[in-house]
């Protein structure tokens, strides 16, 4: 009795004290995390951070992600105007297809902004007429001559001795010595479907379709439909065939990767494998190899493989397969570890050589399991496919950061992560629905 | 008489069951055999295709495949003193990579431990918006981290914080996915008693659901700490800060500061592989309760 009151004592005295312990702990754990935050805020530079990031880029990536601008364009010496999307060459207005907000006879323009601004072209005079301000009157007569009705300049005006540049909610207008430019934004994505060149330009989807079905064939070597449909796939400014191609690239970078280090991975497992490996020392040396191979990492495999082949898929293709070799032979050889023994002794019994215990014993057993890791890596490598594609230029990743690096095709940008997004999502539903069926298995064992 | 006739008829029987089965079984090894066809020419056609449309060949390329690590290597031995000063000189480089797959984790993983708690049934706070969070994980874990840090790189300009946040994001449906899958397999019963007592939702979470899972998710979160490693050294690379961006630059040099390149390389394969084993011994510990 005395016993056991004095082990209840004792029990008491060391709960408390684990107790203690673990409240030291609870406070512990977060105070360390803590710390470890505060460090990082100043190794990273978090309020550096804050005064060098660009506003004004977030502002311009947002605005031109979901609009683009039509630059009216005066070359000051030649008197020659040109209306293009983005200012760009393949995406200039023949004279019969300029649209209506801007009125071009020679050299005089008459050009319609939003919210009520215009601005005109008249000989050497640019002016922009302000609804609230008044008119601003440009003389590009000698240099640029900016005459304002009031004294003070406003703040939407930037001049300089050669420059002036205007930018309001209506637009923007650029005049130097030699150019005038008028942008006018709107909303959405220009020419998606059909660039300048193309019979459906500027047509809406009714037209498009009333063409289709009853109008008369523009094309004598292609029915109407055929023609949309190279129109769109060859569209000059989207390029919707290349990127498509480009899509398709790094799919089959994942493809080839993945499926190609699976059929490397599957014998070596054998020899990786406990209970299958000839002797130790094989076991250890290719263990060691999957070890090597998995922890020298993609990105040093995709830097020497784009030195000896070059930038394309197929060195993207060879730097995941190696890598994945790494992981799938780890994996498979310990599904092959975890094989029920009894079906291949039935199969010995029956005189079955080790070829065949293989096939009929170890390969139905191990397959769903070894497909559904297939599958799921080829779902996250065309993932990683992507990035690969960014290291070694090859597929939508290169499209991805070349647009990125112009800065200057955001909707393009917002187009491909889209596309990528929606490719990625399409890649996890089919694979896990095969998954799925894998898993509760069907019987077939393929 | 009678017997005769039965065995008769199971003999038939027996016929058209093993006609049966052997035209199944052909059957079925023809399907399979057609399926196995399918996947090679794929896999063949893929191979040409890819082959096509890179920029130097597989065959030209192979005998190059030893050039450049033969050059790195004889470098590295040929200029073997200055090893180790390039190897303390990337260091801080280093220990930004690791600060960034660290603080990317553990952000990821707070953030998907809320998704998660959200996003699983029997569990979330507002159960009708359960599929609105499991959309929200799958969107955060399909965009590619790549995509994520250049377009914050050209908002912030390089440095580390770029990569970090990208790496989060992605680190948050990931987690956000892998953790409901722990939180479905909960016991409920300890949940429900504290219901039971007049436990509110966050107490019913921290001591009935976290005690039970939490072995489950810091598991999760060692592993998911090794591959983002492996994704900032290559979001580095991209333009990110750290290690991947100091091997990049060793790169561009070209010959004559391969063994920058060298050093870069080694301490890259020592940490990753380092971490592997830690973590890998870590998670024994923390599933089995054994190192």
């Amino acid at each position: 009795m005395v016993m056991a009151t004095q082990d209840v004592a004792a029990l008491r005295a060391s709960e408390i004290r684990r107790i203690g312990r673990k409240k030291l702990f609870g406070f512990a754990i977060p105070a360390v995390i803590l710390a470890y935050a505060v460090y990082v805020f100043f190794a990273f530079d978090i309020l550096g951070l804050a005064e060098r990031a660009r506003m004004d880029n977030a502002a311009v990536l947002v605005s031109d992600a979901v609009s683009y601008k039509t630059h009216v364009t005066r070359d000051n010496r030649s008197g020659e105007i040109t209306v293009a999307i983005e200012g760009s060459r393949r995406a200039t207005y023949a004279p019969d297809q300029i649209p209506a907000w801007a009125e071009v006879a020679g050299e005089t323009a008459e050009i319609e902004l939003r919210h009520g601004h215009r601005v005109t072209y008249a000989g050497p005079l640019i002016t922009y007429h302000h609804p609230e301000f008044g008119d601003i009157v440009i003389d590009t007569s000698n240099g640029v001559d900016l005459r304002l009705s009031a004294e003070a300049v406003p703040d939407f005006i930037n001049a300089s001795g050669n420059r002036v540049s205007i930018a309001t909610e209506g637009g923007r207008l650029s005049v130097t010595r030699n150019r005038t430019e008028t942008m006018r934004y709107f909303a959405g994505w220009e020419m998606f479907f059909f660039d300048l060149a193309s019979p459906y330009s500027g047509m809406s989807a009714g037209e498009v379709f009333a063409t289709i079905t009853r109008g008369a064939q523009i094309d004598p070597a292609h029915s109407n439909f055929g023609l949309m449909l190279s129109n769109v796939w060859n569209n000059s400014i989207w390029r919707h065939g290349d990127v498509f191609w480009a899509l398709g690239e790094t799919i089959l970078m994942a493809f080839l990767g993945t499926f190609g280090a699976a059929m490397i991975a599957l014998p070596l497992a054998f020899f990786a494998a406990t209970n299958f490996a000839p002797s130790k020392a094989v076991r250890f040396v290719i263990r060691r190899l999957f070890d090597f191979v998995r922890g020298l990492d993609a990105l040093i495999f995709t830097i020497i493989l784009s030195r000896a082949f070059g930038p394309g898929p197929m060195t993207g293709a060879l730097a995941i397969l190696l890598t994945d070799t790494g992981s799938f032979g780890k994996l498979f050889s310990e599904a092959l570890e975890n094989v029920d023994e009894k079906q291949i002794e039935g199969l010995a019994s029956t005189g079955a050589n080790a070829v065949q215990r293989n096939r009929f014993g170890v390969l139905p057993q191990v397959m769903p399991i070894l497909l559904s890791q297939v599958l799921y890596f080829f779902e996250s490598n065309t993932r990683s496919a992507t990035i690969v594609g960014a290291i070694v230029g090859g597929g939508i990743g290169l499209l991805l950061t070349q647009a990125i690096q112009t800065t200057a095709d955001w909707e393009k940008v917002t187009y491909y992560i889209t596309l990528i997004v929606l490719m990625v999502v399409a890649m996890d539903a089919v694979s896990g629905r095969i998954r799925a069926r894998l898993i509760k298995g069907d019987g077939s064992g393929k | 008489m009678t017997d005769i006739t039965s065995s008769q008829m199971d003999r038939e029987r027996l016929e058209t069951v093993r006609e049966d089965y052997l035209q199944m079984t052909q059957r079925r090894r023809l399907y399979s055999g057609l399926l196995i066809l399918i996947f090679a020419v794929m896999l063949i056609s893929g191979f040409s295709i890819a082959e096509d449309r890179n920029a130097g060949g597989f065959l030209e390329g192979l005998h190059r495949l030893f050039d450049f690590p033969a050059d790195l290597i004889s470098e590295a031995i040929e200029k073997a003193a200055n090893l180790p000063g390039h190897m303390v000189d990337a260091l801080p480089a280093l220990i930004e990579t690791l600060n960034i797959a660290a603080v990317a984790t553990l952000l990821g993983c707070a953030g998907g431990v809320v998704f998660s708690l959200l996003g699983t049934r029997g569990l979330a706070y507002w159960p009708r918006l359960i599929p609105f969070f499991r959309r929200i994980t799958d969107i955060l874990r399909a965009i590619p981290e790549v995509v994520v840090a250049l377009v914050l790189i050209f908002i912030m300009g390089g440095g580390p914080v770029p990569a970090m946040i990208a790496i989060a994001l992605h680190t948050m449906g990931a987690m956000g996915k892998l953790f409901s899958e722990v939180n479905e397999n909960t016991d409920m019963k300890p949940v429900e008693g504290l219901q039971s007592v007049g436990a509110n939702w966050g107490q019913r979470i921290w001591l009935g659901v976290i005690p039970q899972v939490l072995p489950n998710y810091l598991s999760y979160g060692l592993l998911r700490f090794e591959i983002n490693i492996r994704a900032s050294a290559i979001l580095g690379f991209v333009g990110a800060g750290g290690i991947g961006y100091e091997l990049k630059n060793a790169l561009t040099f070209g010959q004559g500061k391969f063994d920058e390149a060298a050093a870069v390389f080694v301490i890259l394969f020592l940490t990753i592989v380092a971490v592997d084993q830690l973590s890998s011994s870590l998670r024994n510990y923390l599933t089995k309760g054994t190192f």
